[in-house]
C-alpha cells in the first residue's frame, strides 16, 4: 500500500521545488533552511503562527523578496521565474489594484501582463460573483469584494497553481464564508492550491496536505490525515475518579492519565476501542457515567507542534 | 515594447489627475503660439513679439524649445506619481507577482518617458514649423531646417529630466517627497556651482557634469541673442559680448550618460529591495 502511494507521488508532476532556502532580515532568520516540494493536484495548507516565515517564503518564490541563499525552481526550472509566474495565480496579504480603474480594467491590465486574451474576464468575475459590478471603480469595493476580485484576477490564466496568503484576513463572517466556498469550488476542479492561513479549520476542511512552519523551520510536512491519525484519547467519568485512574494505569495500552474538570483523560499508546475499555472497566467493577473517544483536532496537533 | 507601453499608458490614462496634467501640458505647449499675437504699447510704439524676430527661422527652434522645456515640470509630476503610486497602491508587488519582471517594469516606465519626450518633440517640430512659416522673414528650406539640432537637444533634455524624476520616484517612493528632493537637489547644484566650485575657480569645468546643470547646458538661454537685448548690452557695456548658442556635443554626452546612470540605478534599487 505504502509502495503504491510512493509510486503515485513520483508520477505526479512537480510544480515547485524549494531547496535549503534561507532568508535573513538582519539578525532575524525568517526562513531557515527550508526545503519542500509542491506536486500537481494536491491542496496544500501552510500553517504557522504569525512571523513564522510563511509570507516571506511565498514572497521569495513570487519574485518580490530576495532570498539570502538556497534555491527554488518553478516547473522543474524550465522557465525563468517571471515567465513561470504567468502560469501561477497568486494573492498576497491584501488585494492590490489600481483604485481609479474599474474591476474590468484592472483585470484587463493583468491580462496584458500575463500575455493572455481578455475573453476570460467575465467568466472569472462570474465565479467570484462580481460580474454585475465589473464597471465599478475598485476604490468603491468593500474589502470582501476586493479580495474576491483578487481571486478572479489570480484565476484569469487558469493557473497551474493558485497561491493564497491569508485570503480571509480581516473579512466579516459572510466574506470568510464566500471566500471559503470559492476556494472549495476551485479545489474541486482539481486545481493545485497552496493556502497559507492560521485558520486551522479552514485548512482542515480544504487541504489534503499540510506544512507546519515555525520560526522559519519546517516542523511537519505531510498529509492532513497523517497529522491527525493519532491513537486519540478517551474522556471518562465515574463516581470514584481515583479508583478509576488506578484501574486504568494497569492497562498496557495506556500512555498517560490526567484528571481535568472532573473527567479522566486517557491517552493511548496502542489502538483500543471504546467497547474494549468499557468491558474491561466493568469487569473490574467500575461503571462509567461518561465515555467518549476523541481524536486530536488539527488545532490541538498544531498547538502541540508549535509549543516550544 | 508595445506591450509594455500599452500597460503603462493604461495606468496613466485611466488616472484622472495624470490625464488632466498631460492634456494641460500639451495645451500649454501650444500656447507658445499665442506669444506670436502678443501686442503691447511701449512709449507709444506698437510692439509685436512676432515682429521682433522671435519666430524667424532658424532662431525659432532655439527660442521655442527653450521656452517649452520650462513646462516639463508638468510631465515630471505625472512621471513621479506614476512611480510613487505603484508603491502606495502595492501594485508594484502585484505586477511582479502577475509575471512582469523587474527589468520589464523599469523598461515600461522608461519607454513611457521616451514616448512623452518624443511626443513633445514632434509636437514642437510641427508647431514651430507652422509658426515659422507664418511669421518668419525667411523661408528657404536650408534656413528653415538649419538649427533643428535644438530639437535633438530638447528631446535629450526631456528624457534626461524625466529619467531623473523616475529615479527619484523609485528611490523616495512618495511623489511629494520626490519632487521636494528634486527642488533640494536644484539648490545643492546651485551651491556647488556658485560656492564650492567657484572657490576652486573651476565653476564651469566641474558644474557641467552635474545632472541638472548639464541638462540646462543643452539649450542655452536665447534672450541675449535678440537684437533688442544685444543693443542694450552694447550700449551699457560698450561692446558686444559674443556667445556660442549652438547645441554643444559635450553636454549631449554628459546627459546621455546621466540617463544611463538613472535607469540602471533605478533597476538596481528595484532588484535589491524586498517589497
Amino acid at each position: 500500500m505504502s509502495y503504491l502511494i510512493t509510486t503515485k507521488n513520483i508520477l505526479l508532476e512537480t510544480i515547485l521545488t524549494i531547496t535549503n532556502l534561507n532568508k535573513k532580515f538582519g539578525v532575524l532568520h525568517a526562513v531557515n533552511n527550508l526545503s519542500l516540494e509542491i506536486k500537481k493536484g494536491n491542496v496544500y495548507g501552510i500553517l504557522g503562527p504569525n512571523g513564522s516565515g510563511k509570507s516571506t517564503t511565498l514572497g521569495i518564490i513570487l519574485n518580490v523578496v530576495n532570498k539570502t541563499s538556497g534555491e527554488y525552481k518553478w516547473f522543474g526550472g524550465k522557465l525563468e521565474t517571471h515567465e513561470a509566474l504567468k502560469k501561477v495565480g497568486a494573492i498576497i496579504e491584501r488585494p492590490n489594484f489600481y483604485p481609479y480603474m474599474s474591476a474590468y480594467e484592472n483585470l484587463k491590465l493583468v491580462c496584458h501582463i500575463k500575455e493572455i486574451s481578455e475573453n476570460k474576464i467575465d467568466e472569472k468575475l462570474e465565479v467570484v460573483g462580481l460580474l454585475d459590478r465589473k464597471n465599478s471603480k475598485f476604490k468603491t469595493f468593500s474589502l470582501g469584494m476586493k479580495q474576491r476580485l483578487a481571486i478572479a484576477s489570480a484565476l484569469l490564466n487558469d493557473p497551474e497553481i493558485l497561491i493564497l496568503d491569508e485570503p480571509t484576513n480581516g473579512l466579516d463572517p459572510q466574506g470568510i464564508r464566500q471566500i471559503r466556498d470559492i476556494i472549495k469550488l476551485i479545489a474541486s476542479n482539481g486545481t493545485t492550491i497552496l493556502l497559507a492561513s492560521h485558520l486551522l479549520d479552514e485548512v482542515e476542511k480544504v487541504c489534503s496536505h499540510v506544512l507546519v512552519l515555525q520560526k522559519g523551520k519546517m516542523l511537519y510536512s505531510g498529509k492532513v490525515d497523517g497529522i491527525m491519525s493519532n491513537e486519540g484519547f478517551f474522556e471518562l467519568e465515574a463516581s470514584n475518579l481515583n479508583q478509576l485512574s488506578e484501574t486504568l494505569s494497569q492497562l498496557s495500552a495506556v500512555e498517560k492519565i490526567t484528571i481535568e474538570e472532573g473527567k479522566v483523560l486517557v491517552f493511548l499508546k496502542t489502538p483500543m476501542e471504546a467497547s474494549e475499555l468499557n468491558t474491561y472497566l466493568f469487569q473490574k467493577g467500575i461503571v462509567l457515567n461518561h465515555l467518549v473517544k476523541r481524536k486530536f483536532s488539527l488545532e490541538e496537533q498544531f498547538l502541540a507542534l508549535t509549543k516550544n | 515594447m508595445i506591450r509594455l507601453l500599452h500597460i503603462e499608458f493604461q495606468k496613466i490614462w485611466k488616472n484622472r489627475a495624470s490625464r488632466i496634467l498631460t492634456i494641460a501640458y500639451f495645451i500649454l505647449l501650444s500656447f507658445v503660439a499665442l506669444l506670436a499675437s502678443i501686442n503691447f504699447k511701449f512709449i507709444g510704439i506698437d510692439f509685436r513679439l512676432a515682429d521682433m524676430g522671435l519666430f524667424n527661422f532658424p532662431f525659432i527652434w532655439h527660442f521655442n524649445t527653450y521656452m517649452a522645456s520650462i513646462l516639463k515640470l508638468f510631465l515630471a509630476i505625472v512621471i513621479v506619481s506614476m512611480m510613487a503610486n505603484e508603491y502606495s497602491y502595492g501594485t508594484l508587488k502585484q505586477n511582479l507577482i502577475d509575471g512582469l519582471s523587474k527589468k520589464e517594469f523599469i523598461l515600461s516606465k522608461f519607454y513611457t518617458v521616451v514616448a512623452f519626450a518624443l511626443a513633445s518633440t514632434v509636437f514642437m517640430f510641427v508647431l514651430n514649423l507652422i509658426l515659422g512659416l507664418n511669421f518668419s522673414s525667411y523661408n528657404e528650406a536650408d534656413i528653415i531646417f538649419k538649427d533643428t539640432s535644438y530639437l535633438v537637444a530638447y528631446f535629450l533634455k526631456l528624457v534626461g529630466f524625466f529619467s531623473f524624476c523616475l529615479f527619484l520616484g523609485i528611490l523616495v517612493k512618495r511623489s511629494a517627497f520626490a519632487l521636494g528632493f528634486l527642488f533640494v537637489w536644484n539648490i545643492v547644484e546651485a551651491i556647488l556651482k556658485w560656492n564650492v566650485f567657484a572657490k576652486l575657480n573651476k565653476s564651469e569645468t566641474f558644474s557641467q557634469f552635474l545632472p541638472l546643470e548639464s541638462m540646462s547646458n543643452l539649450i542655452r538661454e536665447p534672450f541675449t541673442r535678440l537684437n533688442i537685448i544685444k543693443n542694450i548690452e552694447t550700449t551699457v557695456g560698450g561692446e558686444a559680448i559674443s556667445r556660442d548658442y549652438s547645441v554643444q556635443f559635450i553636454p549631449c554626452i554628459i546627459v546621455s550618460i546621466w540617463i544611463l546612470i538613472f535607469i540602471i540605478l533605478s533597476y538596481k534599487i528595484l532588484q535589491k529591495r524586498d517589497l
